[in-house]
């Protein structure tokens, strides 16, 4: 990004160094990487794959081999019956669609509302709106395990919805990060674009749908995958409300299955991974597949200052 | 809906407001804004906030000053204020003492390491140029995959015969690291380090790119060489990341409750590695004392904020 020149440039001009070109050999000397800064990059790298290989292996032996070789694979040792198994214990399928539902209410929440007040936030005067944003900021801050037992409280015993989608939905509707992304994004498009729209006689929700979204598609990719980690990944919350397995998202049923069943299996670890490698896979392919939209400019607001 | 003639009144009234007619519009207004629909823009996140999260904020303060059990949906009974005696329950058991402790273990192992290994992770990949995205997406993966998921190879890779213990050889704990009273938290604890990093490098390479590049140039010509330079450049320049890695750090260590639960089995062994949101678990819902189990998150919170407050004194430096 930064790094326009490759770093045969770099040598290239350390050799020929004229005034105007000594200056940039400098920056190259300092962005020049040592070899062994790449190499903590590589051992870096390696700590952070090699349990996710090892899962996918592990879920793919027939009996657990935990000895060295048995980081590679081995013909006479692969089979997809731990596949087989986790999906006569828990359904896969049912944990899938339950995750998506669980996941995907999430999204859509954020993302209507969130745009909504994002974009008033934003690009609209009314009274109130710092008393908005302030408590955008503020709830950012409040801590999930003091709401524990009160939304328990309130949504499993007082309004009946456990094994429900909406009180697993409920705690988790609103992204209030994502908010933030939506209204950091608006405020970056001219005021006078809006205005001459207003004065042209376009309603507010018109300028939102027709002017201010097509040029903030970028901030919703971005926000529908800060949102997508939280619910899909969330155990704690789901775990409390569900009680039912066919309610539960995948991530409730897998951690069931460890902590209850695994011991009577005859190969748990293998039907253990097998299952994390189910729950893993959307995540990880999303997020390889959306890299470019996930990056360091999106967190840049928040450590500025 | 009538809003696109409601709109273009509005902006002819500006007009006339200009003009210096203010007609009811423009009084409106005045005490309204000039886009009230904003107002209405705003109700549903605004509700949301006050129904889910502000009021269970209150709702638990009160929980945790009264007598408090679970009942059956729309049955009045006498929730008698108690005033301290839940606090007092929470801070004279030896499990919730022990579970402060195990997180205080927690904290000095994972937020020091955290902040290290990102920043010099993040400084690396800031100035590598080959496989720049490969190095950034392999960093964040475990981040963006299911506690549970990992958990379950991290349970593979640590067991008794595991393959760390295979390679460690003659060296390996007995008992195993997560069946170790010893090892259990700091291996919970490294668990967490690695699951989060990817987050945090994440952070620390926004808040590289806000330092100026002449900085590095200057101090390279006055002949500083690039321990110093990472010393007095960037260490500084980042910490205002700095401050929000270890404040986020200490967040994600208090609210642990995955780890202990499934990766040492319940907090095992016997107690040394529960947690205090382990813990609200199984007094509040479990047991069903939800009223003693609010309490301990409200010390708990009060904890994390006073924590919060001396790690800004002392990473914040001397800007305040």
């Amino acid at each position: 990004m930064l790094n326009e020149t490759t770093p045969s440039g770099a040598t290239e001009q350390a050799a020929v160094p004229t005034l105007a070109k000594g200056r940039r050999s400098q920056t190259e000397k300092r962005r020049s990487l040592g070899i062994g800064s790449f190499l903590l990059l590589a051992l870096g790298a390696f700590v952070f794959l090699f349990p996710f290989y090892y899962m996918f292996i592990g879920s793919l032996q027939t009996s657990p081999d935990t000895s060295v070789a048995g980081a590679f694979p081995k013909p006479g040792n692969l089979t997809g019956s731990n596949y087989a198994n986790i999906n006569g214990s828990i359904n896969l399928l049912t944990g899938l669609v339950n995750s998506g539902i669980f996941t995907g209410g999430v999204i859509l929440c954020t993302v209507v509302f969130g745009l909504l007040v994002g974009y008033a936030l934003a690009q609209m005067h009314f009274r109130g709106r710092g008393v908005v944003f302030g408590m955008m900021l503020l709830v950012q801050m409040i801590p999930f395990q003091l709401l524990l037992i009160p939304l328990y409280i309130m949504i499993v015993r007082n309004y009946g919805l456990a094994d429900n989608y909406v009180g697993i939905i409920l705690p988790f509707a609103i992204n209030s990060t994502a908010v933030f992304v939506f209204r950091q994004y608006f405020m970056q498009l001219p005021s006078t674009l809006f205005e001459a729209a207003r004065i042209d006689g376009a309603s507010e929700l018109r300028i939102l749908w027709q002017i201010a979204i097509p040029l903030v598609r970028p901030a919703i990719v971005t926000a529908i995958l800060l949102t997508f980690i939280g619910p899909w990944n969330e155990f704690l919350w789901p775990f409390l409300v569900t009680k039912e397995a066919s309610m539960q998202p995948l991530a409730v049923s897998l951690a069931n299955y460890i902590s209850n069943i695994a011991a009577t299996a005859a190969n748990p670890f293998g039907a253990i991974l097998a299952g994390a490698c189910v729950l893993a896979a959307p995540a990880v392919i999303l997020f390889i597949f959306f890299q470019r939209q996930f990056i360091s400019s999106d967190f840049g607001s928040s450590v500025k200052g | 809906m009538s809003l696109p003639t409601q709109q273009a009144g509005s902006a002819t009234n500006r007009i006339r407001g200009v003009a210096g007619r203010p007609g009811r519009r423009a009084r409106r207004n005045a005490i309204l804004g000039q886009q009230p629909l904003g107002l209405l823009f705003s109700a549903p996140y605004v509700v949301y906030i006050l129904a889910v999260l502000a009021f269970p904020l209150g709702y638990a303060v009160y929980i945790s000053f009264h007598s408090y059990f679970f009942t059956a949906p729309g049955v009045a009974v006498d929730r008698p204020f108690v005033g301290f005696d839940n606090y007092v329950t929470i801070l004279t058991d030896p499990a919730v003492l022990q579970s402060f402790a195990n997180i205080g273990v927690f904290l000095i192992i994972n937020v020091p390491l955290t902040v290290v290994l990102s920043l010099v992770l993040a400084n690396a990949l800031n100035r590598v140029s080959r496989l720049k995205t490969f190095f950034r997406v392999s960093y964040y993966v475990p981040y963006v995959t299911a506690s549970v998921a990992v958990i379950g190879v991290w349970l593979f890779l640590f067991q008794q015969g595991g393959l760390v213990n295979s390679l460690l050889g003659p060296l390996a704990p007995n008992p195993s690291w997560l069946t170790n009273s010893w090892l259990a938290m700091p291996t919970v604890a490294l668990y967490v380090t690695w699951k989060q990093l990817g987050f945090f490098i994440l952070l620390y390479l926004a808040s590289l790119q806000n330092i100026p590049e002449e900085l590095y140039e200057s101090s390279a010509i006055d002949g500083a060489n690039k321990w110093s330079q990472f010393w007095n450049i960037t260490v500084p320049g980042v910490r205002p990341a700095s401050v929000l890695v270890t404040l986020l750090a200490t967040i994600t260590g208090a609210n642990l409750f995955t780890e202990p639960y499934l990766l040492t089995g319940g907090g095992g062994p016997d107690g040394a590695s529960t947690s205090p949101v382990f813990l609200m678990y199984q007094k509040g819902i479990l047991q069903g004392h939800p009223d003693v189990a609010a309490a301990l998150g409200v010390v708990l919170v009060i904890g994390v904020l006073l924590i919060a407050l001396i790690q800004k004194r002392l990473v914040g430096g001397k800007e305040e």
